[in-house]
């Protein structure tokens, strides 16, 4: 059996055991969490809306999103969406324009917002949509990536992500595209 | 204090005027130097090409030659890097391991020995050109005689230091400040084409931004730098650091 | 037989302007990482502590893998364990067998790089489409990729017109990157759609948990294992990390010294398969425990392939990823390569000025330069080295041994400027091609000082 092979050939050979460090929080360095979180975030290719309520999102999508097939997983929203899609086979989601899914919390340093699959509903969702949408509330931005597995912890979900941003390319001579293969624009909501 | 003087093989054959320029810079700040005569080599060629067990004789030589010093100084920062990473008695001598330590310990590259032993902090001298330094990245990232650009950390230059007490020198501001030169011992035969693209690119780095005089405190990347520029036949003359510091121009 | 470093890197050479612009596109990924680095303060105290991690899985290798399997198993992930390459080509084989699959999408896995799994596949009746668009272009120009975060860095979008007209059909002509990667988004759109099963490499998995975390800027992982039935995610054993709250560090680091971004696009955590999906993961060792016990060499298992060594290498960025002839190429690949076969490897610890830019860019500090070194002394003690060379070092060594000698052939050598240490090895001398040799002086400085100290 390899399993015991590799297990006894690791036994083997290990170093000594070095203990695990502990781990830094290296406190917050951003005076402004919101607008860090927006200048990262728009460098690397999202956009960022500073919303009030519900109702500036709705506008905001009927301007933008007209004539779109649009999906969410959030309540407020669920009269401008279908809901006929959670239990669809994930590939007839490929000719969705608009995701709107609820980020849990973002962060500062990186533009990025966290994710689960209790958020999107299907898991493909945020990755086949044309363009994303993620509302995060203006008071869920944590400084940095520590603070950010504070946060998840030892949380249970089957599947999460850190989004940041359109999906991207620079793999041809080093020239950013927006839209490889997920989403070709995405904006984040920060309400209050 | 007794300062026994290492002049690399190299620079011994080939650069003598390095090798002066160094000893008058170290009587001038009053230091009781010698040169051992039987010195040669530190056995750095062998051993970055993989044959470090050949230099067991290279380094019963160096112990020999240098035991005796408070301080063991040499105007090559590779040199030093090596006989402080691995100058060791041979297996059968371990007798003399003491005094390897020794060495090891009170070796110095020029640039340090004058800023951080001698602390010297007025040369006298005057050189009026425009200097490009070349970091060797021995001296660079294997002595730290200056901050590395790739570290989050505060930068200082000890060469450059002492280039700035050098009345009328302009240094010159490279676009890559310590990119290595592609000498790299038997790598500069051993892998001729990528050794010379790079010591065209640092030459060229030179050139645009207004080198007059090229300088570092390695003579062996100097010596591929210059073997360069002469091909190229390009106005940039090539001086050791140890010439600026002495110059009365 | 392999084609050895240094003349694959001449034949690169050769095209001087390519060179240029081979260098300094990769110059700017390392100038991207710097502004990227030098906007965290606590950069060097991450890299300690990414370090330390790093040391602590190591040594605790064994116990951290029996708790990822458990934990995966619980999560519902089946996992299977691979010796070397071959093995996990089978196990990979013998899942698409399973479920009757001939067309599979992969993303990014420098890892079935390393096992050859493509060619395996291919042999075996298997169609595999790489979905990264780098990796994509690679492959449809029938050539491994040239470096393990920008697989195509070594192509022109020119070159890349002409491929894509051909196989994708997009006008002839077309250079826009823009134009060319919505083209291959369409044509690889309808691979997800159609695939069954999927192929992730692995970031990072977590001891503690039993998730694996795959990062990619496009989407490609996530497109192809959230619309299978099966997703396989191959890795390396070292990739374990013990805990959730690590990815912390790791993730801050690998995004920014890669390619200068605060993060990739994606940080895709996958704990659980979907309701009515499989996924398996594949453990493989393929020399890895050999490597963990090389003593000077084990802290090469501490890399998180972020490619920065090679970015900030000035032999790699002269001399292309090919010119390695390892799935991994540049400094990294220049230590982990020998572990896997010397002799075909003999060369790559040698492909280096030792400059050292390589260890300070590492974000979890391998001593790449003096492992580079080491291996250059294991390699030459094991008889891997060429007679010739070893012959003119032995010279070289009683010249250098013998003061007397020394001074003698010196002079001598100062006429012929045969006795460069340098260049003793090498009768018909290469410094001569592009570079002058030093004018020799009158006098040694030896003899100066005998005359003016003596």
């Amino acid at each position: 059996m390899s399993r015991e092979k590799i297990l006894a050939a690791v036994a083997k050979n290990k170093p000594t055991s070095t203990p695990l460090p502990q781990i830094q929080n290296f406190g917050n360095q951003y005076a402004d969490l919101a607008e860090q979180f927006r200048s990262v975030l728009t460098t690397i290719g999202g956009e960022v809306v500073r919303v009030k309520d519900w109702e500036e999102i709705r506008a905001y999508i009927q301007t933008h999103f007209v004539g779109f097939r649009i999906i969410t997983t959030i309540g407020e929203l669920s009269d401008m969406a279908q809901n006929s899609w959670l239990q669809s086979d994930p590939h007839s989601l490929n000719n969705v324009g608009l995701a709107v899914l609820q980020g849990q919390f973002a962060v500062a340093e990186n533009g990025s917002m966290w994710v689960t699959e209790a958020e999107m509903g299907q898991r493909a969702a945020p990755f086949i949509a044309e363009s994303l949408a993620l509302v995060v509330k203006i008071s869920e931005i944590v400084p940095k990536m520590h603070d950010a597995y504070a946060r998840i912890g030892s949380a249970d979900y089957g599947f999460g992500a850190f989004i940041a941003g359109p999906s991207k390319t620079a793999d041809i001579e080093q020239s950013l595209v927006l839209g490889a293969h997920g989403p070709k624009s995405m904006v984040a909501f920060l309400i209050d | 204090m007794k300062v026994g003087l290492f002049i690399p093989c190299y620079v011994d054959q080939f650069y003598p005027k390095v090798g002066i320029a160094t000893l008058q810079l170290l009587e001038k700040f009053g230091c009781q130097v010698s040169y051992p005569s039987k010195q040669t080599c530190c056995g750095q060629p062998m051993a970055n090409s993989g044959y470090e067990h050949l230099t067991h004789d290279c380094n019963r030589l160096f112990i020999n030659n240098f035991a005796e010093y408070d301080y063991i100084v040499s105007p090559s920062g590779s040199c030093v890097l090596h006989i402080k990473e691995h100058l060791h008695a041979p297996e059968s001598e371990t007798q003399n391991e003491g005094k390897a330590t020794h060495i090891r310990k009170r070796i110095y590259e020029l640039t340090e020995f004058l800023t951080d032993i001698l602390k010297v902090e007025n040369l006298e001298a005057r050189f009026p050109f425009r200097v490009g330094l070349h970091q060797s990245c021995h001296g660079q990232r294997g002595l730290h005689l200056s901050q590395m650009s790739e570290l989050v950390a505060t930068p200082f230059s000890k060469p450059e230091q002492l280039l700035n007490m050098v009345k009328d020198v302009e240094l010159v501001k490279l676009s890559r400040k310590d990119e290595c030169c592609g000498f790299g011992g038997t790598f500069c035969v051993a892998e001729e084409a990528v050794s010379s693209r790079m010591g065209i690119d640092r030459i060229d780095d030179h050139v645009k931004n207004g080198t007059q005089v090229l300088t570092g405190g390695d003579m062996s990347c100097l010596m591929h730098l210059e073997g360069v520029i002469r091909r190229r036949k390009l106005p940039i003359k090539v001086m050791h650091i140890a010439e600026i510091l002495t110059a009365t121009e | 037989m392999t084609i050895n470093h240094a003349t694959a890197a001449e034949k690169f050479n050769k095209d001087f302007d390519r060179t240029t612009w081979h260098d300094e596109t990769l110059w700017w990924v390392r100038q991207k990482r710097d502004r990227a680095a030098f906007s965290i303060p606590e950069w060097e105290k991450l890299r300690d502590t990414a370090s330390q991690i790093k040391h602590n899985v190591l040594s605790n290798l064994d116990t951290y893998l029996v708790e990822f399997e458990k934990n995966a198993q619980k999560n519902g992930i089946t996992v299977h364990w691979a010796a070397d390459a071959h093995e996990h080509n089978e196990i990979i084989l013998s899942i698409l067998k399973k479920q009757g699959v001939t067309q599979i999408v992969k993303s990014k896995s420098m890892l079935t790089e390393e096992c050859h799994l493509n060619p395996y596949l291919a042999e075996n009746g298997v169609e595999v489409v790489d979905t990264d668009l780098g990796e994509r272009i690679v492959q449809l120009a029938d050539e491994p990729p040239s470096h393990i975060v920008l697989p195509c860095i070594h192509w022109k979008k020119e070159e890349i017109g002409v491929l894509f007209h051909k196989h994708l059909g997009t006008p002839e002509g077309c250079a826009d990157p823009t134009l060319l990667t919505h083209a291959a988004r369409e044509n690889l759109r309808e691979k997800f759609l159609t695939r069954r099963v999927a192929i992730t490499g692995v970031n990072f998995a977590v001891a503690e948990t039993g998730e694996f975390v795959v990062c990619t800027n496009e989407g490609n992982a996530d497109m192809g294992a959230h619309l299978a039935d099966v997703h396989i995610a191959c890795m390396g054993i070292e990739k374990i990390i013990p805990q959730r709250v690590h990815l912390g560090v790791f993730l801050r680091l690998l995004a920014r010294s890669a390619t200068g971004q605060p993060i990739t696009t994606y940080s895709s955590h996958f704990a659980k398969p979907r309701a009515g999906q499989e996924m398996h993961i594949v453990l493989v060792d393929n020399g890895r425990t050999t490597q963990l016990g090389r003593e000077e060499f084990r802290n090469s298992l501490k890399c998180i392939r972020c490619g920065a060594c090679m970015n900030t290498c000035p032999v790699y960025r002269r001399s292309g990823g090919h010119s390695y002839h390892n799935a991994v190429a540049g400094p990294i690949g220049s230590i982990l390569a020998p572990n896997l076969d010397m002799t075909k490897n003999a060369d790559l610890p040698f492909a280096s000025t030792l400059c050292g830019s390589c260890s300070n860019v590492c974000p979890v500090k391998i001593n790449i330069h003096e492992q580079l070194y080491e291996w250059r002394q294991v390699l030459t003690k094991s008889g891997h080295s060429p007679t010739a060379k070893t012959l003119g070092m032995k010279a070289m060594a009683a010249v250098l041994s013998n003061p007397s000698v020394y001074r003698l052939s010196g002079k001598m050598g100062r006429l012929a400027l045969a006795n460069v240490p340098f260049v003793v090895n090498n009768s018909l001398n290469p410094w001569y091609k592009q570079r002058e040799m030093p004018e020799p002086p009158k006098e040694s400085f030896g003899e100066w000082y005998k005359k003016n100290r003596g």
